[in-house]
């Protein structure tokens, strides 16, 4: 999909003949994300549907205790160093980013009196500047004024190098300044299409510079305030104690009218996810519960109790296998899989076709993940099949024999393929996890029959995604032919997402293995597109360049699209919590609330 | 006796230091890295990372931060959590009183259970009582805490609807609700614990028991026309509890462990649950600490089951 045909899409949207939310939809099929398509739409002029909110209650307070259930509690309460989702949510209840993300990809203020945009003369021409207005009259818990010295702050903070805050991405690209006691301006070096990182969403919270002042740097472990936040949000800190327990109450002079609406909230953490859906969908003892990893047959069942359901959120995690480009066996200056050798099967591309055709996508939707498990396209080889609403994917075993067979790759008395000596016997390895285990049988056997015989390895989580130097069994060395699990796109934006292909990036000896290709595959088109987009201001051309980055690692089979891991979480029936695929699960605490 | 005491307290130093040593190099070599999260996440530079590591030592050779911790350990200070930064004697300090409750409740629950039970089944061998106690107890120890947890969850929890299945340390309610919801919410984790506990440490008092009752001076005390129950707690348990006080207090450190799987089960926020999310997060400091503590407590509970042992049976000296 090119960009001519984008515009088209978008004038389509324009005129009323394709729904907003079709669009966002077809974009996410696309390998973009929401926030981007929204931007797409925003910047074509067409108008921002304004969020409607479902917020019913019509005074403060009088909701009781909101209980939430984190089967891994929060273990800090700094956002700027909550690393997992865990922290930032438990930081969530009481911290406030200037902006949200909703479920389309829009940004909501929260502290910001408007969304920057190019007609409020928020964003200027030329992508470098970005002015925040904030909002006027909001006050901290304890009773001081929010004004954009605390924005201004957070900056200094997150990007001390010695604070080590896990922000530091989102804000190092820019300069922060004062305009005024109510606005910000931010100055990006380079034309910045993608400004709306820094203090919005998960990684955008804002803490106090009159608590944290003292604290930069490397005195940042010792403020009180890390382990007794004073934020903007709806509840006040009451107490916390590390992966148990954090409370909170009302806040009596949040700066929205009529919220929030529970007296209290828990956050009670522990456990593991099954129990914890036990403990929302089937006693009712919780409203809420986090990040379902269950089973959807057992969610079914337990939703039959009729006291809650599961909430399903789309966002952009993918669960795919990935080809090594490098061969594992040859060891070439003391590491394997150098980026100085070919792999001697996936030279041919007739062996990723093949392989491509034999992932059944379709019986590891339906007999492993449900509805937490979405079967993916092959998508971009056609236009014509976005339209549809049924992605199609191909699962053709006698195909792939077909590909083969053609290539020269013969059959040896044990069944296994073999051409020039080297044999279709490829390795396998993902993590230790159930359903993973499940999809490694169902590939195999399908591989079987077209003639390549897999063996599967299966290592502890703890050890294939650590970062350890010294164990061959690492993710990112990649000691493998093949391995699955899935990549998770934190961000509203593609843009850090899609460095994973691009060929400076290669993890190698050299770089720890910390380069985030570790597919290791490289292409001078990706690499260009990659850099195009990087300061490419018109949204619709920028998500052209997206789409074709995408296109080149799906067309040349550097991984195998799996499934998309849609966000799961179990809701009490009465309890109305708006959640978002690109942002936090708390992030629009404020308007949560129970039918009476 | 004193000179004994000083020579054991004595010994106990090598014996912590060596403890020390091997945990910390167990530690040290299992794979993990507690900042594996940040090395995931695309949005977070790598320098991040290398700067975490170096600033909490984690670059350092495994001797250097051996000696760095055993001297910060002599000053008092235990350390501070990677995971959530805060000082690992707070955490296990926060945590302690609801182990305590918890797994302590469970053994007295456990050690009363048991007396019974074994006393009566004791006093009549071969009888009814006796075969369906023995066969309860051997049903109890068979079957793994996190199994009857489960059980009692399913049954209890979901199919009757009786008690919550989430421990929660905090109850908001006063006055009598408070210990109605403290006394609920604990039910099931104790009665796990001490089932399990308790089937064992019957077996053991029915044994006990039953090898003093037969002895002639319970002969001599019935001939003297003694009531039974004055026979029985005066003259045979006196006697027949020496063993089962050592088991129990070489079982006290335990209290303070936790129970690990239990404590999972029923989300209890205790020692045990922290231990293992310690665990999982690759956060040393909180694991070298916890452990530690336990370490500390086997030995000193292994010294007073010995003191206590020699006090109740004034055969045994010291020397």
């Amino acid at each position: 999909m090119d960009e001519r045909r984008l515009r088209e899409l978008i004038a389509e949207v324009k005129a009323g003949r394709r729904s907003r939310r079709d669009f966002i939809r077809l974009m996410v099929g696309l390998g973009l994300t929401a926030p981007l398509a929204a931007q797409m739409l925003a910047s074509s002029g067409v108008a921002l549907a304004q969020p409607k909110s479902n917020y019913k209650p019509t005074k403060r307070g009088g909701g009781g205790t909101l209980r939430l259930l984190w089967w891994q509690g929060a273990t800090l309460l700094n956002p700027h160093f909550a690393v997992g989702t865990k922290d930032q949510e438990g930081s969530r209840i009481f911290y406030e980013p200037l902006a949200g993300w909703d479920p389309e990809g829009n940004l909501v203020p929260i502290l910001a009196a408007e969304i920057p945009s190019q007609q409020n003369g928020g964003l200027s021409a030329d992508g470098k500047t970005v002015v925040w207005k904030l909002k006027k009259g909001v006050k901290w818990h304890d009773g001081k004024a929010f004004t954009a010295d605390d924005v201004v702050f957070n900056w200094e903070y997150a990007t001390d190098p010695a604070t080590n805050a896990v922000t530091i991405g989102s804000y190092k690209e820019c300069k922060v300044e004062k305009v005024d006691d109510h606005a910000v301006r931010l100055l990006f070096q380079k034309p910045t299409p993608f400004w709306a990182d820094a203090y919005v969403g998960a990684r955008g919270m804002i803490i106090p510079k009159h608590l944290f002042g003292d604290y930069r740097g490397a005195k940042s472990r010792e403020a009180p305030a890390n382990l007794k936040p004073v934020g903007t949000g709806p509840y006040t800190f009451v107490d916390f104690k590390p992966g148990d327990m954090v409370r909170g109450a009302i806040n009596m002079d949040y700066h929205e009218p009529n919220r929030p609406y529970f007296d209290a909230i828990e956050m009670k953490g522990g456990g593991d996810a099954v129990s914890a859906a036990r403990a929302v969908l089937q006693t009712g003892e919780y409203d809420y519960a986090w990040n379902m990893q269950v089973e959807d047959e057992i969610l079914k069942r337990l939703e039959n109790g009729g006291r809650g359901h599961a909430d399903i959120v789309a966002g952009a995690n993918i669960e795919h296998i990935q080809l090594n480009n490098t061969d594992p066996s040859k060891e070439v200056d003391g590491e394997r899989s150098s980026i100085k050798t070919k792999h001697p099967a996936f030279a041919d591309p007739a062996v990723r076709d093949a392989l491509n055709l034999l992932v059944d996508r379709k019986a590891v939707e339906d007999h492993i993940y449900g509805r937490t498990g979405i079967a993916t396209a092959n998508f971009l080889n056609n236009p014509a099949r976005f339209r549809s609403p049924n992605m199609k994917w191909a699962f053709n075993v006698d195909k792939a024999n077909a590909l083969l067979d053609a290539a020269g790759w013969k059959r040896g008395a044990d069944g296994v393929r073999e051409k020039n000596g080297v044999k279709l016997k490829l390795g396998y390895q993902t993590s230790i996890n159930q359903p993973r285990q499940k999809n490694q049988a169902i590939v195999k056997q399908a591989c079987q029959k077209a003639g390549i015989e897999l063996e599967l390895k299966a290592v502890t989580a703890s050890v294939f995604f650590s970062s350890d130097v010294a164990n061959p069994d690492t993710y990112t060395k990649f000691y493998n032919d093949l391995q699955m699990y899935t990549t998770t796109m934190p961000q509203a934006d593609p843009g850090v997402f899609m460095n994973q292909f691009c060929s400076w990036e290669v993890a190698t000896k050299e770089n720890k293995w910390q380069g985030r290709n570790i597919t290791r595959w490289q292409n001078a088109d990706y690499d260009k597109a990659y850099r195009d987009a990087e300061s490419e201001l018109d949204a619709v051309k920028r998500a052209a360049l997206f789409i074709r980055m995408n296109d080149l690692v799906i067309e040349n089979r550097v991984v195998i699209p799996v499934v998309y891991r849609p966000r799961v979480a179990a809701v009490s029936n009465k309890l109305h919590a708006p959640t978002s695929g690109w942002d936090n699960d708390l992030w629009l605490l404020k308007d949560w609330y129970r039918d009476a | 006796m004193s000179r004994y005491l000083l020579r054991r307290l004595l010994l106990t130093i090598p014996s912590l230091i060596a403890i020390s040593v091997i945990l910390f190099t167990v530690l040290a070599l299992a794979p993990g890295d507690p900042f594996e999260e940040l090395a995931t996440n695309p949005a977070i530079p790598p320098e991040v990372r290398a700067n975490l590591r170096a600033q909490f030592g984690l670059d350092d050779p495994v001797t250097l931060r051996y000696l760095r911790w055993s001297k910060a350990m002599l000053q008092g200070d235990w350390g501070f959590s990677f995971v959530s930064r805060v000082d690992a004697d707070k955490l296990i300090l926060q945590r302690l009183p609801i182990t305590l409750l918890v797994v302590g409740a469970s053994q007295v629950v456990a050690l009363i259970l048991a007396l019974v039970v074994g006393v009566l089944a004791a006093m009549r061998p071969y009888s009814l009582f006796d075969q369906v106690a023995s066969t309860l107890a051997f049903i109890g120890f068979s079957l793994p805490t996190f199994f009857t947890g489960l059980l009692f969850i399913l049954l209890f929890s979901i199919h009757l609807d009786w008690l919550p299945i989430v421990y929660r340390a905090d109850i908001s309610a006063t006055g009598w609700r408070f210990w109605w919801e403290h006394a609920k919410q604990a039910v099931m984790p104790v009665a796990v614990l001490a089932l399990f506990q308790g089937a064992s440490w019957t077996r053991y008092v029915r044994s006990a028991v039953l090898d003093v009752i037969r002895l002639d001076y319970v002969t001599t005390a019935r001939a003297k026309g003694l009531a039974e129950r004055v026979v029985i707690v005066k003259h045979v348990l006196r006697n027949a509890l020496i063993p089962v006080v050592t088991l129990v207090a070489l079982q006290m450190p335990i209290v303070f462990g936790g129970a690990i799987v239990t404590e999972q089960i029923f989300r209890v926020p205790g020692i045990g649950s922290l231990l293992i999310s310690a665990i999982l997060a690759n956060d040393t400091p909180v694991i070298m600490a916890v452990t530690f503590v336990f370490a500390i407590l086997v030995i000193a509970f292994n010294l007073i089951a010995d003191l206590l042992y020699g006090w109740l049976d004034p055969r045994i000296s010291y020397r």
